[in-house]
């Protein structure tokens, strides 16, 4: 009993500490969403597929650094996103902006689906007109042969 | 006719895409490209490492063509670099100026003191700034500047003989030409 009472004050006494913390963050909660936004955005070059927000290597805290600097200077979103991409490409962004050097990346799949859609479209064009073809090369005579044979096998 | 269409569409898309990774999976994910390369290279003012009370910047180059190598104590992929850089430094008109990255200066000195030191000068960027104006993401990295200021090449990781004799030296060459 009295080593639980211990173990509560001392982690009463650490929740100060805690708060502290997280108080460097939460300057402001509308700063914070934006810093979140921008820097969820980013690629950590250090450690690629990770987003600076969630990467812990060197760069990433000086970037992580960076963004908050330009927050507090006034700067748009926009322009830190572009003072990021001018310094390490297209590359640094998860959803890089469309331009024309990327448009096939962007454009590639729509175009494979209306090439894949009138290749398809065709194909079945082409069975159907040969299944047309097919019933109307029977001639009358032919007609007429199938059905004697069709009744005859009927009687037995 | 339209019958051939379809298997011809197949093979070449199949074709096209062998191409693809033929040539991507080759490619190093590690390495980028600069997004600096042919603009203008960044403009910088740092201390000097070996007497923080003198300066360099990047206009004292203007009219030269020379490598600025991003380097640290803490890099161990430097430490392949090094000797081939120890080297072309002993046979004289080697251009090779260093940038200390994020590193403390007494083991920046300790490190040239122990291994050699190449650079005509070396310049320290304590906290990174100067890196992230160069899109530095890994160190080593080298870039190739001309006589103008604009960034030439950029080499990501270590520079090996046959990276400095194929490639760098060739370009320098030219640029000076």
């Amino acid at each position: 009993m009295n080593r639980k009472i211990v173990l509560l004050i001392v982690m009463l006494l650490c929740a100060p500490f805690l708060q502290a913390n997280e108080a460097q963050l939460r300057e402001d909660p509308a700063i914070k969403e934006r810093f979140k936004a921008i820097a969820s955005e980013l690629r950590c070059l250090k450690c690629q597929n990770q987003t600076i927000y969630d990467s812990h290597a060197g760069l990433a805290d000086d970037l992580k650094k960076q963004i908050k600097n330009q927050i507090n200077a006034g700067k748009t979103d926009a322009e830190i996103v572009d003072y990021m991409v001018t310094r390490y490409g297209d590359f640094v962004r998860f959803n890089p902006a469309v331009d024309t050097k990327n448009i096939f990346l962007w454009a590639g799949p729509f175009v494979f689906l209306v090439i894949g859609g009138l290749l398809l479209y065709r194909y079945i064009n082409v069975r159907r007109n040969e299944a047309v073809d097919d019933n109307e090369s029977i001639s009358e005579d032919d007609r007429l042969r199938a059905k004697s044979i069709l009744e005859q096998s009927g009687d037995k | 006719m339209s019958r051939r269409v379809l298997p011809i569409t197949v093979i070449v898309m199949f074709l096209a895409m062998l191409g693809f990774f033929y040539k991507g999976l080759q490619l190093d994910p590690q390495k980028l490209p600069s997004a600096l390369l042919d603009k203008a290279a960044p403009s910088f003012t740092l201390p000097q490492l070996h007497d923080a009370s003198k300066t360099f910047s990047l206009e004292d180059m203007k009219g030269k063509v020379w490598l600025l190598n991003v380097w640290a104590s803490w890099c161990a992929a430097c430490r392949q670099e090094h000797p081939l850089f120890m080297q072309l430094a002993r046979q004289g008109g080697f251009p090779i100026y260093g940038l200390n990255y994020k590193d403390e200066i007494a083991d920046a000195k300790q490190w040239l003191k122990q291994l050699g030191d190449p650079y005509i000068v070396s310049i320290s960027d304590l906290e990174g700034n100067v890196g992230i104006d160069y899109g530095v993401y890994g160190v080593p990295e080298t870039f190739l500047i001309d006589k103008e200021g604009v960034i030439r090449y950029k080499h990501v990781g270590p520079v090996s003989r046959t990276d400095w004799t194929e490639i760098i030296e060739p370009k320098m060459k030219e640029l000076e030409g």
